[in-house]
């Protein structure tokens, strides 16, 4: 009975170092203010028509499967201290280029379709992505400017592909994958975790995470550790571009419409917000993959949690601002000076990074 | 803001001397000053384009056309204005666009809601400083990277536009405001061929002369010229570091506020979506003006041609007619882009050399 006990308040002890403490507890606090205004809000039902599971949960981890693809793409650039600003508009892009291709098509129901458009869109994301990360690579461009321009001119491009219209298609391949259920589980929350546990199975299984962490700590340094960065930031941001083409697709197929205005639409930012809050440091120099997924989490649910709570859904980037905000106070040396000075001696490892 | 006053005006007069002569012998001037090369480069690209103009569809070179191109864009202008000094620190503001929307709708909304039109105004400007205030703090007390702290208050003033509004708010048609709008006929030219000029250009162009007295001829511009240059030298030289970084801000967001009450007063109207991709034209109109992205070098009346540049490239896509006008921002991008190739060349020479 003890032994159980301590190793529970391990277990918890562990927990409340990981970075993430934060970003789990703040999903709990809202789910617990959600429950105040409707005690069945956590309930899970199964549809007996269709077998598909239902329920508020279920919606939040459908919802956030984009949000989750943009972040791990995000937390890697992060983490060679860059930023992809152009996430968003590479959602819009993808989708615009998937729903073109299927209402071209000759056979748009066909899974070949399916297939086709949904690598098509991915190939044009990847491309933006390989810009930016040429770009910053070899031309030496600062991040944030090189994907405000991709960002901008990438929302310019999907209105292009569709002419400025909303298109949209038909396609059951595309529609299952957003919408569909595999064992009553939505199909685009199974992709998501898939695809976060391979890259964080890629990543810290070999050498290739802790390279990206030398990156973002010193540049120099790493070339001359035998690192070669540019390859590897090259790779960084054709990944976040291909994560936020898959995304795209999960955002667009839900409704088989792409709307090229607000598809992907600000979502930059909540993609920066899940990295910080998993513990990734804008800084660079250390990721937490794991984090950003809570992150999206998080974000997922705060949006669904305004909206439940009669805030009309337009305003919610001035609370993630207002978030965001927040966490980068807490991240600043002032800060946190304020506070070591009350817990007694200074850490020394804090501002070797 | 302490002038160094012994004969301001002929002092003004002659350094506004010195700048012609340098702007006319382009070629002196890129022996002189390799950082100069990119001012140059615009001037030249506006007189092409102003020629290409002419020549392909005419009436370019028209009083009524050059009337309208200043009226069209004063809000351009005067953000170009803005982000010039925040640009030369070596920062950046990502807020413009939604601060002019934040804004608007709060000054529209008052002025309806039966408040003095001018308090309207003054409350409008103060909404900017405010969000300039913030910034600046979170960038200079708190070490937030400029990018992350404007994108965080871009975030804030478009949902905080939204909480208030998220339908066109109309400014009553006797209202005040409209009047700084009003067209002055200065010259009436046969036809609509006059030369207008209403308030709202002269609050722009009296912009771009105060923002030039203040960034060559007093302390704070040249600490501001000094702490993009170099933050430590600044610092040890014992300059207002902290000061005028905070300023800058101030500066850039008070003047998003003024263009709010230019656009506003041009539109007659505002919504929260108002601005969306300015800040993308403001900070291309600045590099494409010579200002280095860096910081330390560049010029005021450099970002006026900018503006100019990116405005009559617009004037010329809508006559052209067979461009999409989606793709504008494409081409915005690939501009900024070029340009900030071009200074990587300009600073890559001056290392060497």
């Amino acid at each position: 009975m003890t032994q159980t006990y301590s190793r529970l308040r391990a277990g918890l002890g562990a927990l409340a170092h990981k970075p993430y403490i934060w970003g789990v507890l703040g999903i709990v606090a809202l789910l617990i203010v959600n429950v105040t205004r409707d005690p069945g809000y956590l309930q899970i039902s199964v549809n007996p028509a269709n077998g598909y599971l239902a329920g508020n949960l279920l919606d939040i981890l459908r919802e956030s499967a984009p949000i989750v693809m943009i972040s791990v793409g995000m937390c890697l650039v992060v983490a060679t201290s860059g930023i992809d600003l152009s996430v968003g508009s590479v959602m819009a892009v993808s989708g615009a280029v998937a729903m073109e291709f299927l209402q071209a098509a000759s056979a748009p129901q066909s899974t070949m379709s399916a297939a086709m458009a949904l690598l098509l869109a991915l190939t044009v994301s990847s491309l933006l992505g390989l810009v930016n990360g040429v770009l910053v690579a070899y031309v030496r461009l600062q991040p944030f400017i090189t994907t405000l321009i991709t960002m901008l001119a990438g929302r310019g491009l999907a209105k292009v592909i569709t002419g400025g219209q909303n298109t949209s298609a038909s396609s059951d391949g595309l529609a299952w994958i957003a919408n569909g259920r595999v064992l009553g589980f939505p199909v685009v929350v199974i992709i998501a975790i898939a695809l976060a546990l391979l890259i964080g199975y890629l990543v810290r299984r070999s050498a290739l995470g802790m390279m990206i962490e030398a990156i973002g700590i010193n540049e120099t340094a790493s070339r001359m550790a035998g690192i070669k960065p540019h390859g590897l930031l090259i790779t960084v941001y054709l990944l976040s571009g291909l994560l936020a083409g898959v995304a795209g697709v999960f955002s667009t197929a839900t409704v088989m419409t792409v709307d090229v205005s607000n598809t992907g639409y600000l979502l930059e930012l909540d993609a920066i917000l899940a990295v910080v809050i998993g513990g990734t440091a804008l800084s660079g120099g250390k990721f937490s993959l794991g984090g950003a997924v809570v992150g999206a989490l998080l974000i997922t649910t705060l949006d669904k949690t305004v909206v439940f709570l009669g805030v009309p859904s337009a305003a919610t980037p001035a609370f993630k601002a207002v978030v965001i905000i927040v966490i980068c106070l807490a991240q600043s040396s002032r800060v946190r000076a304020l506070f070591r000075d009350r817990r007694g001696p200074v850490r020394m490892k804090e501002r070797v990074a | 803001m302490s002038t160094t006053t012994q004969q301001p005006q002929r002092r003004l007069l002659t350094s506004l001397a010195d700048t012609i002569r340098s702007f006319v012998s382009g070629s002196r001037l890129l022996r002189l000053n390799a950082a100069a090369m990119p001012t140059a480069a615009a001037l030249l690209i506006f007189v092409v384009l102003v020629t290409f103009g002419q020549v392909q569809y005419g009436g370019i070179v028209e009083l009524g056309t050059i009337s309208s191109l200043f009226i069209n864009n004063a809000y351009l202008i005067i953000l170009a204005v803005g982000m010039t000094f925040v640009i030369l620190t070596g920062g950046i503001d990502l807020s413009v666009g939604s601060v002019v929307a934040l804004s608007s709708v709060a000054g529209v909304m008052l002025a309806n809601a039966g408040v003095n039109p001018w308090i309207a105004v003054l409350v409008m400007i103060a909404i900017g400083t405010v969000m300039g205030l913030l910034a600046g703090v979170l960038v200079d007390r708190f070490d937030v990277q400029p990018f992350i702290a404007t994108l965080a208050t871009m975030f804030l003033a478009r949902g905080l536009a939204s909480m208030l509004s998220t339908t066109p708010e109309r400014l009553e048609a006797d209202s005040a405001i409209l009047g700084i709008a009003t067209r002055l006929t200065i010259y009436d030219g046969p036809g609509v061929n006059d030369l207008v000029v209403p308030p709202s250009v002269i609050i722009a162009i009296l912009t771009v002369v105060v923002a030039y007295v203040v960034l060559h001829r007093t302390r704070t511009g040249r600490t501001a010229y000094a702490l993009g240059a170099s933050e430590q030298s600044a610092r040890l030289m014992g300059l207002p570091v902290a000061r005028t970084r905070v300023l800058v801000y101030v500066i850039s967001g008070s003047l998003a506020g003024l263009a709010a009450v230019t656009y506003t007063a041009r539109l007659g109207s505002a919504q929260n979506v108002t601005g969306i991709g300015w800040e993308l034209n403001a900070i291309a109109a600045v590099v494409i003006g010579g200002t280095l992205l860096t910081g330390g070098a560049g010029y005021v009346l450099g970002s006026l041609i900018g503006a100019l540049v990116i405005a009559l490239m617009n004037l010329l896509i809508i006559r052209d007619g067979s461009i999409p006008p989606e793709s504008t921002t494409i081409i915005t991008g690939g501009m900024l882009l070029v340009f900030v190739l071009l200074q990587r060349l300009v600073i890559a020479r001056r290392r060497k050399g």
